[in-house]
């Protein structure tokens, strides 16, 4: 792969261009890296602006002048910010995300459960919204402008204008008070058995199905139809390519990229965004975890639960970004 | 207009007599209030059933956090409040209709003259959870570790007047810097549950005396209770078992109890609780709190330092509107004093000062003051704050007076505008004793006198009530305070709010208990399931 130079001496082709992808994926990673750090920081110093440290906001009413010295120089609140802040990561970076301030447990091994759960609920949510929107989007295509794609539209355009809250409280209403079939509260604990977690996230997952259905589908409608509508299916069509054939080759690459895109960002909110949802339906998941920690200031469970937020969004952005590279040569080989 | 009171009570429990009621028709009828309360908690059990063990309760509460913790000295929320009382006994329990001081793990106890020295009989043969047996030790140990330098407890600020704490030949005798007659009622605080060794070894243990035995709990989400076989006491704990869920939204809540899922769940919402009385199964129960709701003048600052001023902005706020608007009725009209009548001593036939434009009127041109009244409000000062600012704004411009309302951002409010600027909007929940609420707000010195009233007479009335083991020469003393407060004070209280929960019908034996929220959270062992 080397080119000769006009001086007869071979030159190696820049890295970049010898192996774009693992290079890009390399970039990506470094960024990601910076990112995660500049996320710390901005937490960190998110968490101290805000009225009242820890000690005050966690003894609250019953607080006195003592009781809050002793929790402060109990766990070095009195050294000056930027300590701190190195302490902390120094630990983290070696994997060592502290204990709980509030309740003194180890903040990995508290985020171990909630972090399981709120994965549980979303792999639910995305194995039945994902192929449901994408197979849905491609029917409305098929009948474009016609009453089946009105249908979908208005349903899936109901379901996002409506709060999630809101509908989470009509299905309480309707299939656990009224009818008594589902299974109310969501409450997942240890020891409960496959089954009876699948029947206690039922409510939950259809309500986030219903949040995220519409973007999807309508993203897969609209990519769909513009590259459709494109000057270049048409010649491939004029040259005597088959349907299928043009899908595959031509209209696929071009219209992956924003599916996946909206896919990926739809999964980043089923696992990060659904606070609303997990106090509807009481279900403890990540989100109530962290505003609970923020309530009282309490920084390792808060930096660890912004951190693991932070990583679930640049990853799923990144993998979306990766698979739409791959799969469209235009961009996997830029001029 | 209607009459607030009476509106309320009939809201009370939807068949029989509430304690209310009940002791105001046997007040009418000669009685005194002792034997007409005794009588009460008889025909309660009457027209209740007698208990029936076993069963499986389940509770819905709010107010649970994923930064709970066991430890009986770090407890904050209202779950682990009621947590404490499931496996826990602290030495002194308060009676659940008048306030007073009953022994529990305490037996007796009895004071110096001055009340600065007390001595308590500790029970015997009460044994742990984990087969031990209570000793003085570990009762010594565990007083030490809530007062001493290094404590943590939220209980401290309470215990700060203790000076040495002693096992006097098996007796556990407790000095103080001063005289305090309200020492035993201090000690019912739900931090104070007696923990072998005092907690020391392993605070987080959740070993205790109590009814049940903690089984699992897992902090924002739930906890579960099993029986305690070998409790000391066999007139409480009727379940077989106990499981807490945590409900932080009011909405789950009520779907979970007319659902079914589960059998009591705390703070309705005063706005919804007439539509949830209409589900078949569930039973509103309404409890009298200390908690109010107020408006609050800093006495030291102009405008506020004249006190015809403050009468007139006190005579200009419709109290009976207020219960009636912002608290739907579940509450009661304050009178400008901190205290109401669930408080032991409380003194009785204050006049109930009233809307009255014309005295409003009156004061306000006494004062001279010229001008518009900066009033600032937020919803976190309380549930309805801002409706409340809007609604007295209305009612003071019937007296001339021009309140001008800025609304504040909630978060900061109590750093930036409560106890800093010199008009707002707050609330105050309440505490064990009147000594102890008045120590908190209206001494001169107190952290949080967020009224500014600093008077060396009541400052020194407050000193003398505290050591004051006369009730009768004590509840005289409060009396004078409470006019104090209400006449000249920076203080406009419109409302105590109740404390609304809700109930299965199947559930029974619910006492609304005066001490506190979720009858002084003792519901778990105090109801019983029927059939």
């Amino acid at each position: 792969m080397n080119t000769v130079m006009e001086d007869g001496k071979p030159r190696r082709r820049p890295l970049k261009q010898r192996y774009p992808l693992t290079v890009l994926i390399l970039q990506r990673l470094g960024l990601s890296a910076g990112l995660l750090l500049a996320v710390s920081i901005l937490i960190f110093g998110g968490v101290e602006a805000l009225p009242g440290d820890f000690a005050q906001t966690y003894l609250g009413q019953s607080a006195t002048p003592q009781a809050i010295a002793n929790i402060r120089s109990q766990l070095g609140l009195e050294r000056p910010v930027t300590t701190r802040y190195f302490e902390w990561l120094g630990n983290a970076v070696q994997g060592d995300f502290g204990k709980s301030w509030a309740s003194g447990n180890s903040v990995s091994e508290q985020i171990g459960k909630r972090l399981g759960n709120s994965l549980f609920l979303a792999f639910c949510a995305a194995i039945i919204s994902v192929p449901l929107a994408v197979g849905l989007g491609m029917l409305a295509v098929h009948f474009r402008n016609r009453v089946p794609d009105r249908i979908i539209n208005i349903i899936s355009l109901a379901a996002i204008s409506l709060p999630e809250f809101f509908i989470g409280y009509l299905l309480i209403l309707f299939f656990s008070v009224k009818f008594g079939v589902a299974s109310f509260p969501a409450t997942v604990y240890d020891g409960m058995s496959f089954a009876d977690r699948l029947s206690a996230i039922a409510l939950p997952t259809i309500t986030l199905v219903f949040v995220v259905l519409a973007h999807m589908m309508r993203m897969t409608r609209a990519a769909i139809i513009s590259v459709m509508s494109s000057a270049y299916m048409e010649t491939a069509e004029l040259k005597g390519l088959g349907a299928f054939k043009t899908i595959i080759r031509h209209a696929a690459p071009n219209a992956i990229a924003p599916i996946v895109n909206v896919v990926a960002l739809n999964l980043a909110y089923l696992v990060v965004g659904v606070v609303v949802v997990e106090v509807v339906f009481v279900y403890p998941g990540m989100g109530q975890y962290m505003v609970d920690a923020v309530t009282v200031r309490d920084m390792p469970v808060v930096q660890a639960c912004g951190l693991i937020f932070a990583a679930v969004y640049i990853l799923l952005n990144m993998v979306a970004d990766l698979i739409a590279i791959v799969a469209n040569p235009k961009l996997r080989h830029p001029r | 207009m209607t009459d607030p009171v009476n509106n309320v009570t009939t809201r009370g429990m939807s068949h029989g007599l509430n304690r209310r009621e009940f002791i105001a028709s046997a007040m009418a009828a000669g009685m005194t209030l002792v034997a007409a309360s005794s009588l009460y908690s008889k025909t309660a059990k009457a027209a209740e059933g007698e208990p029936k063990r076993g069963g499986h309760l389940k509770l819905g509460l709010q107010g649970g956090s994923a930064t709970d913790i066991l430890d009986p000295a770090k407890s904050q929320s209202q779950f682990t409040f009621v947590m404490n009382r499931n496996w826990g006994d602290t030495l002194v329990e308060s009676h659940p209709e008048n306030g007073t001081a009953i022994p529990a793990l305490a037996e007796s106890w009895e004071s110096s003259a001055d009340a600065a020295t007390w001595t308590f009989k500790i029970r015997k043969g009460v044994q742990f959870h984990n087969g031990k047996e209570v000793t003085i030790d570990d009762v010594v140990k565990t007083l030490h570790r809530h007062t001493d330098e290094k404590s943590e407890s939220g209980a401290l600020g309470i215990l700060k007047s203790i000076t040495d704490i002693k096992d006097e030949g098996g007796d556990l005798v407790i000095s103080l810097t001063e005289g305090n007659a309200d020492l035993p009622l201090l000690l019912t605080d739900y931090h104070l549950v007696i923990q072998p060794g005092g907690g020391l070894d392993n605070p987080n243990a959740a070993i205790g005396t109590g009814p049940f035995k903690l089984k699992s709990f897992d902090p924002g989400v739930r906890a579960t209770f099993e029986k305690n076989e070998n409790d000391w006491r066999s007139d409480r704990g009727y379940v077989d078992s106990v499981e807490m869920i945590v409900m932080n939204d009011a909405t789950a809540r009520v779907a979970a109890l007319s659902s079914g899922q589960v059998h009591f769940i705390n703070r309705v919402d005063p706005k919804t609780v007439n539509l949830l009385k209409r589900a078949p199964m569930v039973e509103i129960l309404q409890t009298s709190g200390r908690g109010h709701y107020v408006f609050i003048m800093h006495c030291d600052t102009a405008p506020f330092d004249n006190n015809d001023l403050r009468l007139a902005l006190k005579y200009a706020m419709d109290r009976e509107t207020m219960v009636q608007k912002i608290l739907n009725g579940y509450g009661k009209v304050g009178n400008d004093f901190p205290i109401n009548e669930t408080y032991a001593l409380f003194p009785e036939g204050i006049p109930q000062r009233t809307y009255d434009p014309d005295k409003a009127k009156f004061h306000y041109k006494k004062s001279g003051h010229d001008g518009s009244i900066l009033l600032r409000t937020s919803d976190v000062a309380f549930p309805g704050a801002v409706d409340a600012a809007v609604l007295y704004q209305e009612t003071a411009k019937k007296a001339g007076i021009n309140i001008e309302i800025k609304r504040e951002p909630g978060d900061g409010y109590w750093s930036n505008v409560w106890n800093v600027k010199p008009f707002c909007t707050s609330y105050w929940g309440g505490r064990p004793t009147q000594d102890q609420m008045y120590s908190t707000a209206y001494l001169s010195t107190a952290d949080w006198n967020d009224t500014r009233f600093k008077r060396e007479d009541f400052d020194k009335l407050l000193l003398a009530a505290r050591a004051e083991l006369d009730q009768e020469k004590r509840k005289e003393m409060y009396r004078k305070m409470a006019l104090m407060v209400r006449d000249e004070g920076g203080l406009i209280l419109p409302m105590f709010n109740d404390f609304l929960n809700a109930s299965n019908k199947k559930m029974k034996g619910f006492v609304s208990d005066i001490g506190n929220d979720m009858s002084n959270g003792y519901v778990a062992s105090r109801v019983w399931i029927e059939g």
